[in-house]
């Protein structure tokens, strides 16, 4: 496993907080469900005895079972319904008696020409995830499904379906399981989409249930998308795929919406249909159309039984999950003095490096200047041992360093010079803590150079303080204490 | 018929024979496969002879005993399976097209089960194609033929191991009965057959028609050579979700009990339509058990009749997603297309025959969206009211006996051209299978043209021994009769 | 012979079950089809109301396995027996005609 955060593929994977604007175009609000598959952190496959891995060699971790031969039967995967349930209890959701169905239809990469998924009885259903910023999204169910195989197109324009000359299929990642989140459609803004994300992605590795790799495909998002005019009845509704980023979720629903209001404007139908997003063009398009309505003659799976996890198991469950990360935000939050939705309470958290900051602060005694480097610098946490960090934190608080000089022993440590200690790299980068007199002077001396800035100051500008501190920041070329020198000049005044 | 000779026919005594090194396995198969040469010409019980692997084994069975090992309850015993179930290596065809020379990478658990116990697997017998008919001419290989006259139907679908039991080909065999495929041919061909209680043996490697009505079971020349087979193949595996959690079936122990204060049912309600001669065959069979200290009793099964009307709307819709896979892409046959569509179109309507995408067809209208609720979802109800009859008969007759074929066997393309017709010589089979009790077919002398008649024997689930310990009173009341007749 | 199942009935569900059939074959299948289905009326007078279905035989519940890895195929032994494979993988033809 590597040290590779979380968060790498999205740039602004954390959406301002804006959530108090509402999203409105044209005198329209967005209608948006979200409909997320996540795989589930198992040790083999939903019905099947292979190994549920990533990235293994094409066609290696099959079975009887995974490849739909004849005679194969599925028998569940304790494991893979206990996860669901975690997943489930961390949404708040009724674990309840359930039942498998088979969804049929034809597809290469769909060995049995159906797949075996929860349809009337999922086994969590109605229960809500609440935004960072408060905001309820209500989940309707969350069940457990197998995963398909993986397609490879060969021929054609660059590996697309259509114009290839033929395709290759996989079937290492048929029957991997597969959680499906259905939320309800209570999202109006593509911000609470991105939150929902997020904070979804930050609940399923909190409870281990999935590693919720975006990048890698075990956490999928589809996104039903309608208009209407606030207060109005639902409109059709269309289903965006291949919405592979969270980033890509707010482009995708705030593009689809726009196009659909467009079409009311124009007084011509939304057709529901399943569309495509392309992150290229940035726009939507046709997949095919719900016209030809899909007929999966869904029915009881016959070679399986019903699921009744039964009140001892839910609790046992229950009992066992660890502190999702709304309550750690909240920890985190009354230990640095940061509010619970500040980004770097809301970053620090997602990363899940909340117990390194308070570890951190715990032998330091300063939470919120540890949850400021980390939030800086995601490396400290797994490369800096949380007492090191907790050393530098001590001199920049004792205003041994300054936080211009910290930032740079941070960088230092992450680098790995002299053992990460950072007392030896300030030692070695001749970061001392200036003598008060030596400072006083410099003080003095940038009063005297700008005599306009020191009246502006006393008569109670502040905005011309930045000045003064400047010049004593460049005088002492960034080896003075910022809130010294400000205290200096304030002394200075009075 | 054979000579007679000092080779016995029957498992049980076979087994014995070898175990304590009075037979040798090689000399029993030896004996079998000349009757397979001999006769499989004319019949066609087999898709696969499989000679070479046979003597292989019975060679190492007969090295076992040599060395004093126990090869098992079934050591030495030619065994026949029906071409749908799978056998590691060795091609496993459902009599179908589609799939090609496909050769299972798996044994199914009842062949592995067999092996332990030192059976020998002397082949893999004919059936209509997917287990789907009851004559055994829907066969993509050619039909096979009654041992008691060839131009009849051995029954089916489980045709070919009915069949290679009665010519003797083989000592036991298996057979699969989603509706009636395994009793049905047994009555048409004499032998002893068994369907067992859903979920008393594992379907792990039978290639399925309708999972929630399939089960495999034996065909045997006693009702003992059954019990021993059903012993050895029963007993609970964890890879198949729907098999009971319990040890095999004990059924041998329960052989010689005999009848008396057994409550043994008559449906006064049962579906006309048996012929005379097996009516009256039906009548001597209560009269026999009666005679034994039986107590007959008067039960009602009103849906009983419906049975049919559930089956072959419930059959077929799991037949079509079980069927489903065979879809070109990964095993078994493939007609080459331009696209993925055209070949799944074209391999399937190349691959499958008439009768099976009969089938296909009429279980995906009943599970098709604005049909479901009416076809699919009221044969499920149905189910429902017939299992209810059976409990209820059940609360005051501990086993229930009916025809096991309305007939005896009929002449080879008597009723090929109406499906219907066919479907009518399930009528008193299918309802165990929808409520998942056992029931088994027990050879009860001849009727018309001196053709073999067979009694079903039904009981509750889990029951099988009793249903067992009625069918052992009516085999002893028939040899009691036929050594009075040649007296 | 009623109507219960037309021409375009039967197509429709020959095209979901991916069967191709002559006009004669569709003729043929739809009579066949009707008369099983007029037979199959017989239950439309059952009072069904209240009947819980019956899907399954079986009272089991919550049979499950231990998430431990198992044996694997072969995977050269596997694509040998398919129809055709390249680079490790099925091939198939251009997937075409089907819902995504």
């Amino acid at each position: 496993m590597s040290a590779q955060p979380l968060y790498v593929n999205d740039d602004d994977f954390f959406p301002a907080n804006d959530e108090h604007e509402r999203w409105e175009h044209r005198g329209y609000e967005m209608v948006v469900g979200l409909e997320v598959h996540v795989e589930l952190a198992t040790q083999t496959k939903l019905f099947s005895a292979s190994p549920n891995r990533f990235g293994d060699e094409p066609n290696t971790n099959i079975d009887p079972v995974t490849l739909g031969l004849p005679g194969a039967l599925p028998v569940l995967n304790r494991h893979a319904v206990e996860l669901a349930m975690r997943l489930g209890l961390a949404l708040n959701c009724r674990v309840q008696k359930s039942t498998f169905a088979r969804k049929n239809y034809f597809y290469p990469d769909m060995p049995k020409a159906y797949q075996i998924s929860q349809y009337d009885e999922p086994i969590n259903a109605d229960g809500w995830l609440d935004l960072p910023d408060g905001f309820r999204v209500g989940i309707e169910r969350g069940h457990l499904e197998e995963d398909t195989g993986k397609s490879t197109h060969v021929g054609g324009a660059g590996g697309r379906i259509h114009g290839s000359d033929y395709s290759l299929i996989d079937f290492n990642r048929a029957g991997v399981p597969l959680v499906e989140i259905v939320s309800r459609p209570d999202i109006r803004h593509p911000e609470q989409a991105k939150a929902y994300v997020s904070e979804l992605r930050s609940i399923l590795v909190a409870v281990g249930a999935s590693d919720a790799k975006m990048e890698e495909g075990s956490m999928r998002v589809d996104a039903n998308v309608s208009v209407r005019k606030p207060g109005a009845d639902f409109n059709t509704r269309c289903e965006i795929k291949n919405v592979n980023s969270v980033r890509s979720v707010g482009r995708a629903i705030e593009y689809e919406a726009k196009r659909q209001i467009a079409l009311h404007e124009a007084g011509e139908p939304v057709i529901q249909q399943t569309r495509h997003w392309d992150e290229n063009d940035g726009k939507t398009h046709t997949l095919r159309s719900k016209e030809d309505a899909d007929d999966y003659r869904y029915f009881l799976e016959p070679d399986l039984v019903v699921v009744d996890p039964g009140p001892e198991w839910i609790e046992r469950v229950r009992a066992a999950l660890p502190p999702l990360p709304a309550a750690r935000r909240e920890v985190l939050a009354s230990m640095s003095g940061q509010p619970a939705n500040s980004e770097a309470v809301l970053l620090v958290v997602e990363r899940d490096q909340d117990a390194y900051v308070l570890e951190v602060g715990k032998q330091s005694g300063d939470v919120g200047l540890a949850l400021k480097h980390v939030k800086e610098a995601p490396d400290l946490a797994t490369v800096v041992p949380a007492g090191r960090l907790a050393t530098l934190t001590t001199m920049e608080s004792n205003s041994a360093v300054t936080a211009t000089q910290a930032k740079t022993i941070v960088e230092s440590m992450i680098a790995g010079e002299h053992e990460r200690d950072p007392e030896a790299i300030a030692a070695a980068l001749g970061f001392e803590a200036m003598e008060s007199s030596e400072l006083e002077s410099m003080v003095d001396a940038a009063i005297a150079e700008q005599p306009d800035a020191w009246a502006k100051f006393c008569a109670g500008e502040g905005k011309a303080m930045g000045a003064l501190v400047g010049a004593v920041m460049k005088a002492s070329k960034g080896q003075a204490d910022g809130k010294a020198v400000t205290a200096l000049l304030n002394a200075k005044k009075s | 018929m054979s000579e007679p000779n000092d080779i016995p026919k029957q498992a049980t005594l076979i087994s014995e024979g070898v175990r304590y090194g009075i037979l040798s396995a090689a000399q029993v198969l030896d004996e079998h496969l000349a009757r397979v040469d001999e006769r499989e010409g004319e019949i066609h019980a087999f898709n696969l002879v499989l000679a070479d692997e046979a003597r292989e084994r019975a060679a190492e069975i007969d090295s076992m005993v040599a060395d004093g090992l126990n090869p098992g309850p079934l050591a030495g015993v030619p065994v026949a399976l029906k071409d749908n179930m799978c056998t590691r290596g060795i091609p496993t065809t459902c009599s179908s097209k589609i799939l090609g020379d496909w050769k299972p990478p798996y044994d199914a658990t009842v062949v592995t089960r067999l092996r332990d116990a030192g059976a020998v697997v002397i082949g893999k017998t004919n059936l209509d194609e997917f287990a789907m008919g009851s004559s055994t001419e829907n066969s993509a290989f050619g039909p096979t033929k009654n041992p008691h006259d060839t131009s009849r139907v051995p029954g089916g679908s489980s045709g070919g191991s009915a069949a290679a039991v009665a010519a003797e080909f083989a000592s036991v065999s298996l057979g699969s009965d989603t509706g009636g495929s395994i009793r049905q041919p047994a009555a048409l061909c004499g032998t002893v057959g068994v369907k067992p209680t859903y979920g008393a043996v594992s379907r792990l490697g039978l290639i399925a028609f309708g999972s929630s009505l399939d089960q495999i079971g034996p065909f045997a020349h006693t009702v003992d050579d059954a019990a021993l087979t059903l012993e050895v193949i029963s007993g609970h595996d964890p890879a198949d979700s729907t098999s009971i959690e319990r040890p095999p079936l004990e059924l041998r122990s329960k052989l010689l009990m005999g009848a008396a204060g057994l409550r043994v049912g008559r449906i006064t309600d049962l579906p006309s339509g048996a012929s005379p001669d097996v009516q009256a065959r039906l009548d001597e069979a209560f009269e026999a058990l009666a005679a034994a200290g039986a107590e007959i009793v008067d039960v009602e099964c009103p849906a009983f009749g419906y049975g049919l009307t559930a089956y072959y709307l419930i059959a077929p819709a799991e037949a079509s997603s079980n069927l489903a896979r065979f879809d070109g892409v990964r095993f078994g046959s493939r007609v080459t297309a331009p696209d993925t569509n055209q070949m799944y179109m074209a391999t399937r309507t190349d691959g499958f025959g008439a009768e099976v995408k009969r089938r296909i067809m009429l279980g995906t209208y009943a599970l098709s969206a604005g049909y479901q609720e009416a076809y699919y979802g009221r044969a499920q109800k149905v189910r429902r009211l017939i299992a209810n009859d059976f409990a209820a008969a059940y609360a005051k007759a501990d086993v229930l006996l009916t025809p096991a074929s309305p007939t005896v066997a009929f002449e080879v393309g008597d009723k090929a051209s109406d499906p219907l017709a066919m479907y009518l010589c399930d009528t008193y089979t299918i309802p165990s299978n929808l409520s998942g009790d056992p029931g088994m077919s027990v050879p009860f002398g001849t009727g018309d043209g001196g053709l073999p008649v067979g009694v079903q024997v039904l009981a509750p689930a889990l029951e099988d021994h009793t249903m067992f310990r009625a069918a052992a009173e009516l085999e002893r009341y028939m040899q009691t009769q036929q050594e009075g007749s040649i007296q | 012979m009623s109507d219960r199942i037309t021409p375009s009935d039967v197509s429709k569900v020959a095209s979901l079950a991916r069967l191709t059939l002559t006009d004669d074959e569709l003729a043929t299948a739809t009579t066949e089809l009707s008369a099983m289905l007029d037979h199959f009326a017989e239950i439309d007078a059952l009072d069904l109301d209240g009947v819980e279905p019956m899907n399954n035989p079986t009272h089991l519940v919550n049979v499950m396995r231990d998430d431990v890895v198992g044996e694997t195929l072969d995977r050269d032994e596997v694509l040998a027996a398919a129809p055709l494979a390249e680079d490790d993988r099925f091939r198939v033809p251009p997937i075409l005609g089907l819902d995504d």
